[in-house]
């Protein structure tokens, strides 16, 4: 089936073919290290594009900022200084590999715009703090923008579609937009808010069918200080509870999310509902890097596929994915590093 | 009359986040917080766009603008352009300019907040670093996280030459020049005062409370006295 909504095109960007400064995420890269690697290795190497990575680069503060512990000044100079680490690189695209992060870019360009004062506060303090100076990035994407642009490239290089090996039926996909990426600026996300398509169109390029379950367009309950304080974080798992019981009927082979925290939750949350209330979800949670890298063939286990909770092998099977069940857990060149225990047995408080 | 309202209006956010509130409450309706807390958004904007000092100062010491989860949910479903977030994180920084956060359970989560993101940032430059996810204190994340956490260095070995130390990848240790600027960006612009204020207001309540910062920290991060929810 064709995916439903023609009017997501209402919504989409200019996005460049090529050149990024790349800025790395405080939340990928701590739960999906293989999904920026694989982003890069896809990028650079399989359709030999320009990334440039800056190890100087620093948080953006974002989850700081949404926490109202950093003032927005603090937030502006700390972004500026990104910026311009970009111009001294001698780059005009700026790639964000986080949703929050975009969130935050997005709205300091908007607040620049609209008051100027802000634009020259934030590069007095960062000349008073650094010395340096900055261009504004002429484009500004989420590393998922960019994925979705060279999608077709993808599927053309592909080892396999998203498609039941056995059956050859395509496989039935849930996605999760994240709120910043489109509800901050609905026009700066392909399909805004309503008709979300930057993952439904890299579902659909590579042979699944996206499916638009109910709560599709709800918050993961991140909620920053919600999740951050344990006391709060009823908040947090009821709200994927609810996008949980959405999806469920819909019998989905897997979600996969554009934000990394929200891939987090949605794959943690499963496992705690299961141990509070005797529930029975599996279903995989996936970052789009990691279903880039399923279809290009990487092996499972260099996508980091290891570190989700939920088990990612009844999909693996689904798609006919050769590999190795004894090398799930080894470390580099195959070394023993144990392996965790059976969610029954876990008990966090023995730590 | 109006002094709040006046340095609310200061806030650029304030400004571009409150016009003339119409109380249709679609903001309410879309709210993932509305729906699992005792706390409609709609009503914040109407209280605070009637500029009387009292109420928004209650509001300040109350629980209701600790709820909302910034998803942005509300900011483009409002028919009149508002976003309640922007509003309400406007009332957030003036609550904890004046210590008026420590006066509510959830307000008083802020030192929590300040302690462990305000040192993760300024000892490694992330918000979030994998060292800092431990499983006491996040038993939700998981036995595979919980291994993950154990063997941080050789799962990471997988993905990077530079876990934890200089140079390009996932979690590397920022390079100390980059640091030393990221701590001086925060002095000029005022976050290391924004952090320091926090702690200097929650200490003082520690101390009226007859608890030590550490167990201050302990009761702010995991007390819920249960009466936050529908
Ligand atoms: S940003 Fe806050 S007020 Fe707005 S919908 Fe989200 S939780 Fe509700
Ligand atoms: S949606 Fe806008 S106009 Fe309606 S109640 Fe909320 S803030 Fe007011």
């Amino acid at each position: 089936m064709k995916y439903r909504y023609a009017n997501w095109q209402e919504y989409s960007k200019y996005i460049a073919d090529d050149h990024y400064y790349y800025a790395r995420s405080c939340i990928r890269q701590n739960f999906f290290p293989g999904s920026e690697k694989a982003f890069l290795d896809i990028l650079r190497n399989d359709l030999g594009m320009d990334i440039t990575e800056d190890p100087r680069h620093t948080t953006c503060t974002g989850i700081g900022y949404h926490s109202d512990v950093v003032p927005l000044e603090t937030t502006m100079a700390i972004v500026a200084r990104q910026f311009a680490l970009m111009t001294e690189c001698g780059y005009e695209n700026y790639v964000a590999s986080c949703i929050t992060s975009f969130g935050i870019y997005s709205e300091v360009l908007d607040m620049w715009h609209h008051f100027p004062e802000l634009e020259a506060k934030a590069r007095e303090n960062l000349f008073k703090a650094t010395g340096r100076e900055f261009h504004k990035p002429k484009i500004l994407v989420h590393t998922s923008d960019l994925m979705f642009h060279v999608r077709e490239k993808i599927a053309e290089k592909g080892v396999r579609r998203l498609v039941n090996a056995a059956t050859g039926e395509p496989l039935k996909v849930v996605d999760h937009i994240g709120c910043h990426y489109a509800k901050v600026f609905p026009k700066k996300g392909i399909g805004g808010a309503e008709f979300p398509y930057v993952l439904a169109g890299m579902v659909e390029a590579w042979g699944g069918q996206s499916v638009d379950y109910p709560e599709r367009r709800h918050c993961c309950g991140f909620g920053f200080r919600n999740y951050l304080v344990q006391a709060n974080r009823g908040y947090s798992i009821a709200n994927s509870k609810k996008k949980f019981e959405s999806m469920a009927p819909y019998q989905p082979d897997f979600i996969v999310s554009n934000c990394p925290g929200c891939a987090m939750f949605l794959d943690r949350w499963q496992f705690t509902l299961n141990a509070m209330t005797g529930s029975n979800y599996a279903i995989p949670s996936l970052t789009y890097e990691e279903m880039a890298g399923l279809v290009m063939g990487i092996d499972p286990w260099d996508l980091g596929l290891q570190m989700h909770q939920v088990p990612v092998e009844p999909l693996l099977d689904k798609l006919g994915v050769q590999y190795d069940p004894a090398a799930k857990y080894l470390g580099k060149n195959g070394k023993f590093i144990g392996q965790p225990v059976a969610p029954a047995i876990y008990n966090p408080a023995a730590l | 009359m109006g002094k709040y309202f006046d340095e609310l209006m200061q806030d650029h956010r304030f400004r571009e986040g409150l016009n003339a509130c119409m109380n249709c409450g679609a903001c309410t309706a879309v709210c993932p917080a509305a729906e699992y807390y005792n706390y409609d958004p709609r009503q914040i904007v109407d209280d605070v766009q009637a500029r009387d000092d009292e109420s928004i100062e209650a509001l300040m010491k109350s629980d209701t603008i600790w709820y909302c989860g910034e998803c942005m949910s509300c900011r483009p479903r409002c028919p009149r352009g508002n976003t309640p977030a922007y509003v309400i994180q406007a009332l957030r920084k003036l609550s904890q300019k004046y210590g008026f956060f420590t006066e509510s359970e959830k307000g008083r989560q802020q030192y929590a907040l300040g302690k462990v993101l305000g040192g993760n940032m300024m000892e490694l430059g992330y918000c979030v670093h994998p060292t800092r996810v431990a499983p006491r204190m996040h038993p939700e994340q998981g036995p595979v996280w919980a291994w993950v956490h154990e063997h941080d260095d050789d799962v990471f070995a997988r993905f990077t030459e530079n876990y934890k130390k200089q140079g390009p990848g996932p979690a590397r240790a920022i390079d100390p020049e980059s640091m030393a600027e990221f701590r001086r960006i925060f002095d000029v612009s005022g976050g290391t005062e924004f952090l320091d204020n926090i702690e200097r207001h929650s200490l003082k309540k520690a101390e009226e409370l007859g608890m030590t910062p550490e167990e201050y920290m302990e009761y702010v991060y995991t007390y819920n006295s249960g009466t936050h929810t529908l």
